[in-house]
């Protein structure tokens, strides 16, 4: 997994709540092997008008956005589907980090293990985050994920939480397989006093 | 100290615990479907064995025709994904309840109907449904293809644990009212994000009232109001219900299964990190009437009206949402009329649901195209001996065979642009049942009375037919 590096780029307002991972990635595409860019499936129908054209109000197709790395998001963002192709196609459009009120659950486990960063804030500082990128005359955001801080384009600073050991899987591009297995001998021994109290899900009869 | 359901089964299952208070658990049943492949192509990128191939189950669902299954889909490129199901489960020593077996149906109605699903267990699943399973009292989640790819790897996951919430439903349902009127309702009361981060247990006289099959349908979609697992404590209905199933204890196990099971429920005095109560005389016949499911009325209502909405983001947002459903503020939802219906899905295709659907059916003539897919291959035959295919057939509504179909489209089963489509599934997202699609939710018995009617109806005021 790629390391997660500090961003600075410009960030993009999407102003709708429950913006579920269906919208993010629609089922047809869900087939795709990792190995193509799902960037192209990302908000695939919600960025287009009904004749397939890129709808040019749509926040992403904006010529400012096209580079962005930062979604500034309303609440729920990533519910529904557990589908995790709804992080490719973001990572795929170069989506780095989504700032959001509240997030999916799966979703927000999915994005830690693909680089990609959730930040949880309070909603009235993400209506300020959407006031200042509407107002200011640059909308680059920095998001400094070693010391919990995104810099906003007036010169203000919020301080975002996450759990250390998340932060430091991101940060290292750590894939959390080695790690476990590292407690192999200890989950081996679960199973085996499992099998002894509950013999009857042991295995699959 | 007394112990939540939850913290009962949690604690039987952690390995490890972080100082953060995060624990590696042993996952107890993990079940996989075509949408697997993501985890097998990164275990095989990354040269890693399956550890307990025992402890896995294949089953196809997602893709598998339901005109045509023993194909597995008529149209090459969605065979694809069966087939790699069926590669992979194969190479991994993995059984798999492919295309064909008499076991085969859509995950979530299968595991607990073979029996895979028992009180107690920890199990995963690459779906967000899989909350479904909790209703045998289990602790049951959807996981994404990196957890999936963890749990082959090694046979358990690192969790937080997350805070738990019980919802308490006491008194008698109304006449026409099931279990999907009862979550649609809790839904909107609660907010699709009401549960996020929470373990939901769903407790109270309502839900002990109900059939497993109805509490299913209510676990089905904890995920809709956020909530990652939903759970009900185990009763005689449970145990009823997973005797002699494929994958039940047998003899002295199933003795030393049920004395155990009988321990798990809440203790008295047992903290939950909220509650939350729902009078059942307060729940009416509902369907959702917008792109997400906590905007769900009861069947009486009215399309709500973006004026009345002083918060801007709010107003602009309804406004487009009763754009892309074609809707007028201030309809009666019973003036609504439907191109097609749905009847299926992991929510809503058990045999009960399909006696619900074929009892409004029986005797008359669907005005629209009406489908009816049964959750499993095993239903499908049960509701054929019990006369209710006859019933549907008869009635005008096609007959199909198992899978997902309609309810997320992957097979080919769509609702076309712009129309208009009464459901028994779970989600009314925008583009959910395909490109343009308009969903409305709602329960098999209405769902079956808007093929009759051709418009919304309310199932209260559908006289029923002597025959
Ligand atoms: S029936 Fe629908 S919700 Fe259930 S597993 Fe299949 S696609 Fe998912």
């Amino acid at each position: 997994m790629e390391a997660f590096k500090k961003l600075d780029s410009t960030a993009a307002s999407l102003q709708v709540a429950n913006i579920d991972t269906d919208q993010i990635i629609p089922a047809r595409f869900l087939k795709t092997p990792r190995s193509t860019n799902h960037g192209e499936f990302l908000f695939h129908d919600i960025r287009r008008n009904s004749s397939g054209e890129l709808d040019p109000n749509f926040i992403l197709n904006t010529p400012e956005n096209k580079q962005t790395q930062i979604l500034v998001a309303d609440t729920n963002f990533g519910c529904g589907s557990s589908r995790e192709s709804a992080v490719y196609a973001l990572f795929d459009a170069g989506i780095r980090c989504v700032i959001a009120p509240s997030f999916g659950d799966i979703f927000y486990n999915n994005s830690i293990k693909n680089g990609l960063l959730p930040i949880e804030l309070d909603r009235n500082e993400i209506e300020d985050i959407w006031q200042i990128l509407k107002t200011a005359n640059n909308t680059r955001i920095e998001v400094d994920l070693k010391n919990q801080t995104i810099h906003l384009p007036n010169g203000k600073n919020i301080n975002f939480q996450i759990d250390p050991f998340r932060k430091q899987t991101l940060i290292e591009g750590l894939d959390d397989i080695d790690l476990t297995l590292k407690y192999r001998q200890l989950i081996e021994d679960h199973e085996t006093s499992n099998a002894v109290e509950r013999p009857w899900i042991a295995t699959i009869s | 100290m007394p112990q939540t359901l939850f913290e009962k089964i949690w604690s039987r299952h952690v390995i490890v615990e972080r100082e953060d208070g995060t624990c590696l658990l042993s996952i107890d049943r993990h079940l996989c479907h075509e949408g697997s492949f993501h985890a097998f192509d990164k275990l095989e990128r990354e040269n890693r064995v399956i550890r307990r191939p025992d402890l896995t189950i294949g089953i196809a669902d997602h893709y598998v025709s339901t005109k045509a299954p023993e194909l597995g889909n008529e149209e090459h490129e969605l065979r694809i994904p069966i087939e790699k199901l069926t590669a992979n489960t194969k190479k991994a020593g993995i059984q798999l309840y492919g295309i064909g077996t008499p076991e085969q149906g859509i995950v979530h109605v299968t595991g607990p109907e073979q029996g895979l699903t028992l009180p107690g267990i920890i199990l995963v699943c690459g779906d967000s449904h899989t909350a479904t399973h909790g209703a045998l009292g289990c602790l049951a989640f959807g996981i994404g293809a990196s957890e999936v790819a963890h749990v082959l790897a090694t046979q358990t996951l690192w969790q937080e644990k997350p805070k738990t919430m019980r919802i308490n439903i006491d008194g008698e349902l109304a006449a026409g009212v099931v279990a999907k009127d009862i979550i649609l309702h809790l839904i909107s009361v609660i907010g699709a994000n009401g549960a996020t981060g929470y373990m939901i247990e769903y407790a109270g006289s309502t839900v002990e009232n109900l059939s497993v099959e109805g509490r299913m349908t209510m676990c089905n979609m904890s995920i809709e109001a956020g909530g990652r697992a939903g759970m009900i404590a185990p009763d005689e209905k449970t145990f009823n219900y997973l005797k002699d199933r494929k994958h039940s204890p047998k003899n002295e196990n199933w003795d030393l299964a049920v004395t155990d099971w009988k321990t798990l429920f809440s203790d008295a005095n047992a903290v939950f990190d909220k509650e939350v109560n729902i009078k059942a005389s307060d729940i009416a016949p509902s369907l959702t009437w917008g792109n997400s499911p906590e905007e769900a009325l009861p069947v009486t209502g009215k399309i709500p009206d973006p004026k009345n909405e002083s918060d801007v983001s709010r107003r602009e947002a309804l406004e487009f949402t009763l754009q892309y459903m074609g809707l007028n503020p201030g309809t009666s939802l019973k003036d609504i009329e439907v191109d097609r219906v749905f009847i299926g899905s992991c929510t809503n295709s058990r045999i009960e649901d399909l006696r619900a659907a074929a009892a409004i059916a029986r005797g008359r003539t669907t005005q629209v195209p009406a489908i009816v897919v049964p959750g499993s291959a095993m239903i499908k035959k049960q509701a054929e001996d019990e006369g209710l295919a006859k019933i549907f057939v008869d009635a005008g509504f096609d007959w199909r065979a198992t899978g997902c179909s309609m309810c997320v489209g992957m097979n080919g089963d769509l609702t076309p642009p712009g129309e208009r489509c009464a459901s028994t599934s779970n989600r009314n997202f925008k583009g959910r049942q395909g490109p343009g699609s308009r969903t409305h939710l709602m329960s098999p018995a209405m769902a079956a009375a808007a093929a009759i009617m051709g418009r919304i109806t309310d199932i209260r005021e559908l006289e029923p037919v002597d025959l």
